[in-house]
């Protein structure tokens, strides 16, 4: 990157008063201006009036343009974009993930190890990538989009940007409430949502369900993450599924009124907040708590599985999930990689790096999280949650969940 | 006709054509139109009942938040800024050179790291609470709170106002302040009657600056869980999936700052503020009081540097293991990025900022306010407003002419981009040290017969070096700390170290973005220690 360091040093000098005598003029003829290190001879005339006139945007527009020439060169090189039809189907592929990157890395690793495969990968939050893989439509260069939440997959097969793939692998690995009724996106590990309590003050007997937290007994002992997270949203959505829209409200109602501190940034302030005696009781994700648990082992914070009883629907599960773009320019081999991440080995990998549960009934969970226990899910298919989620977002709005 | 030739020749002579620097700053403006063309547009395409349930639910709390945190932020940079400014610029204490410097340091630690830093300290469950709560009974305040969240953002924002306040103390407050006292009045009355009101322009565009920050926020705010119109947009758009809401909420923010930045610039209409001379080099030494001086500094600096830093260090630790060839990678493409930011920006700016000296008009007037309102758009959705077109643009091409360009695969865009996103930053000191030049100085120069380029050079150039470099420090820091432009629109290898925090706090792994964090801070602060410890006007 020459160009990044010749304008380091063309910052440095331009901001120093006593910067070195003056070097040669400016080179005639504008050719010379693609050339990077004119630049670097030229800067203590950078602001000599001439230059400044007519020359400066001449030469950023020629700076410019080498640097697009040079980063497009460094994207064709590093990637396939440049040329994916020509392309061997099976060597390259081009992932879009709003996932945990150390998580994937390791997986991509493998995968290339394993296959000769190579991996690119592209990382932002999911609602930028959707807004990219659009606006990029047939010209987009990804294959895979793997992200978390069933809003944020319902929402990508809600703009058309996945297609349909039919493999009997997949519909094997994963269970049906977990992937989208029309094989758009599969689920790849599955997040649950539950009550955590400290034993001590908040004791097992004392919970039920998650409606219960409203419950006047625990005004003042409940502690939230806030609704603008996901998760939360996706919760509330299912329960809107099947307490209908005004009991659900009622029930959120109660746990603002129940609250002991304002709605919190994250999880993990609310593990924190329960382990310094602030609230006795809260939800989360359990793999939060898994590495709370992994740093501290004596945390007084536990899990407690709600709505487990005859009759009642089960935890509120997640899922973190993948899919095969519509344009994608490698498909075949952009399924037999999500076919490979559903499969044993790398779902051992993908759930236990980060202490969540694997979406392949088949595999064992990591042995941190093992003492919790077997739970039962709530088996709503997850894009029912998706397809509520906005919903839930208004109904918490009116509620004062903030 | 005249007979006799223009005693004063035109300045500067070979400028190009009468209206040559307005069609440079219309062309330079051009980018700025294309996200706030998609921001207004999307007012043509209302969603009556996403707009209903944000109007009747959300938009008045959120209205309020924005206006008390806006009244607060920007009244505590004004102060603090301002007050630390005077001190160093016009007064004597023990450790002044060293503080000059010192106290602009604070620039290269974002917001959010500040924020997650304070929780931590002040959290219900942290030591130094659990402490006094068990030991001394003593209830610290909520931090998650509207109060805690002003003193975080005023500590992060302070240095805005303070960089451009010192500046100005610096090269013209002294002097008043000298010709002030000589009329016979005292240290502070000089400072009140003659000093400030000179720095206020200067102090106000930092401000301002303040404020568009504090607008733009998404980071601080949300580790505060304080809603403010940004944090609205993203529910818009992340949690309703309605970009087009996202858009309009955009478009009445976009007025907020349209009005914030006309309010500035009428605040110092029809008045002159060109400097009397240069900078001054007597100071008022404060004797013993001094030693009040260095305490103050000490606790900024503590609260607002060594805090958030050591928060990150003691965490970093943990996770030396993550440090491979990658982030040095990462390290490099973002020095890359906002050395190349900086300069190009800035140069934009000067360029903007000289149209408006030189052609004097409505169409460079509005080309000022244009460019300069993309610093009060929230980066995310100043990303969406220009790639979503451009990229829409480059697949229409495709499609129906196959013409194969991916205009927005590149650097370019990226960098048109930050561009967009900081001309503003880049703009207030450079035009505030056009500002300063009197016009008397260059017609003297021009009857000794330096003109042109050698005006530029030995006229200009001295004058505008330290406004230069302020300008070039802000945007770099600003850049490096940039993260959801840089996540959209960086191509593909081009991850820095933004984007690695990014990956990291996603999902919630704060501890191990410690390490990323810090290089950001740390990389921030070396152009901040270059630049400001060899300006000219910096001690």
């Amino acid at each position: 990157m020459p160009f990044g360091y010749c304008a380091l040093r063309l910052l440095i000098r331009v901001a120093t008063p006593d910067a070195g005598p003056v070097s040669g003029g400016l080179p005639e003829g504008e050719g010379n201006a693609f050339a990077p290190d004119i630049i670097d001879n030229s800067d203590s005339h950078l602001l000599s009036f001439e230059v400044l006139s007519v020359r400066l945007p001449l030469l950023s527009l020629a700076f410019l343009f080498s640097l697009a020439a040079c980063s497009a060169e460094q994207a064709a090189t590093s990637t396939s974009v440049a040329t994916p039809a020509a392309e061997a189907a099976a060597s390259e592929l081009v992932v879009y993930t709003s996932r945990n990157e150390q998580l994937l890395k390791p997986l991509f690793e493998q995968y290339t190890a394993q296959t000769g495969t190579r991996i690119t990968y592209l990382t932002d939050k999911a609602p930028p990538l959707m807004e990219r893989l659009k606006a990029e439509g047939s010209r987009s260069p990804a294959d895979v989009f793997i992200t978390v939440d069933a809003g944020n997959l319902w929402q990508a097969t809600n703009l058309d940007l996945l297609r349909p793939v039919a493999s009997a692998r997949l519909e094997k690995n994963i269970p049906a409430n977990l992937r989208d009724p029309e094989n758009r996106w599969f689920g790849l590990s599955v997040r649950a949502r539950t009550i955590i309590h400290n034993p001590a003050t908040a004791p097992a007997n004392t919970l039920s369900t998650y409606e219960d937290l409203a419950d006047p007994k625990w005004k003042g002992r409940l502690c939230l993450r806030t609704s603008n997270v996901v998760y939360n949203q996706s919760l509330v959505a299912t329960m809107m599924a099947s307490l209908g829209a005004e009991k659900t409200e009622q029930v959120v109602k109660g746990w603002v009124a129940n609250l002991a501190a304002p709605p919190m940034a994250s999880d993990t302030e609310v593990i924190e907040a329960i382990a310094a005696g602030r609230c006795d009781v809260g939800i989360s994700n359990t793999y939060y708590l898994g590495r709370a648990l992994r740093k501290n082992a004596q945390l007084p914070v536990t899990v407690f599985w709600p709505n487990q009883a005859e009759g009642e629907r089960g935890t509120h599960v997640n899922v973190s999930g993948a899919g095969v773009t519509k344009y994608a320019p490698h498909p075949e081999a952009a399924v037999a990689f999500i076919e490979w991440l559903s499969d044993g080995q790398a779902q051992a990998l993908f759930a236990g790096e980060n202490l969540e549960y694997p979406a392949n009934p088949e595999v064992a969970t990591d042995p941190l999280i093992e003492p919790w226990g077997d739970y039962r899910q709530d088996l709503i298919n997850v894009s029912q949650a998706g397809a509520m989620q906005a919903e839930a977002v208004k109904l918490m709005d009116r509620a004062g969940y903030r | 006709m005249p007979v006799i030739a223009d005693p004063y020749p035109r300045w500067p002579p070979s400028r190009p054509g009468p209206r040559g620097w307005t069609w440079l700053a219309i062309a330079l403006s051009l980018p700025s139109l294309v996200p706030l063309a998609a921001t207004v547009a999307a007012l043509a395409r209302p969603d009556g009942d996403n707009l209903q349930h944000l109007w009747q639910y959300v938009l008045p709390q959120v209205a309020g938040n924005t206006g008390w945190l806006l009244l607060g932020v920007g009244a505590g940079t004004a102060v603090l800024g301002t007050l630390l400014a005077a001190l160093v610029a016009l007064c004597e204490f023990p450790g002044r050179k060293l503080f000059a410097w010192l106290l602009v340091l604070p620039l290269a630690v974002p917001g959010y790291v500040l924020a997650v830093a304070f929780i931590g300290l002040f959290d219900y469950g942290a030591p130094l609470a659990a402490f006094l709560r068990d030991g001394a009974g003593v209830a610290l305040p909520e931090i998650r709170s509207r109060g805690g969240l002003i003193a975080v953002m005023t500590l992060a924002l302070y240095p805005y106002v303070y960089l451009v306040a010192r500046e100005a103390f610096a090269s013209q407050g002294a002097r008043a302040m000298e010709s002030a006292r000589a009329l016979g009045m005292g240290p502070w009355r000089a400072f009140w009657h003659a000093s400030l009101p000179l720095a206020r322009p200067w102090i106000a565009g930092g401000t301002l600056l303040v404020l568009m920050e504090t607008l733009a926020d998404f980071g601080a705010v949300s580790a505060f869980n304080y809603e403010t119109f940004t944090t609205a947009i993203y529910k818009a758009w992340f949690a309703l999936f309605s970009t087009d809401t996202a858009l309009q909420i955009a478009a009445v923010l976009l007025v907020g700052v349209l009005l914030l930045v006309g309010l500035e610039a009428a605040s110092r209409k029809r008045q002159s503020f060109a400097s009397v001379g240069l900078a001054g080099t007597t100071r008022i030494p404060l004797g013993r009081r001094g030693w009040w001086a260095t305490g103050g500094c000490i606790l900024v600096l503590l609260a607002a540097l060594a805090l958030p830093l050591s928060q990150l260090a003691w965490d970093g630790m943990a996770h030396l293991a993550d440090l491979d060839r990658r982030y040095f990678a990462s390290l490099r493409n973002a020095l890359s990025l906002s050395a190349m930011a900086a300069v190009l920006t800035t140069a934009a700016a000067f360029a903007i900022a000289l149209a408006a000296r030189e052609q004097p008009g409505l169409v460079t007037t509005a080309v000022t306010r244009v460019t300069t309102l993309g610093y009060g758009l929230p980066g995310a959705l100043l990303a969406i407003g220009l790639y979503v077109p451009v990229a829409t643009f480059s697949t229409w091409l495709m499609e129906t002419r196959g013409w194969d360009v991916p205009l927005e695969g590149g650097l370019l865009l990226l960098l048109v981009a930050y561009g967009i996103r900081f001309l503003a930053v880049a703009h207030t000191p450079v035009a505030g040290g056009l500002l300063r030049i009197r016009p008397q100085l260059l017609e003297a120069s021009r009857s000794l017969g330096v003109t042109g380029a050698r005006q530029l050079r030995q006229v200009h150039w001295p004058l505008l070096r330290g406004s230069f470099a302020t300008a070039v420090l802000l945007v770099f820091v600003d850049t490096m700390k940039e993260m959801p432009i840089t996540l959209m629109m960086r191509p593909f290898g081009w991850d820095t170290l933004a984007t690695r925090v990014f990956e990291l706090t996603n999902e919630g792994e704060y501890a191990r973005a410690a390490l990323p964090s810090l290089a950001i801070a740390l990389a921030g602060l070396i152009p901040v220690i270059a630049l400001t410890r060899r300006g000219r006007h910096a001690t």
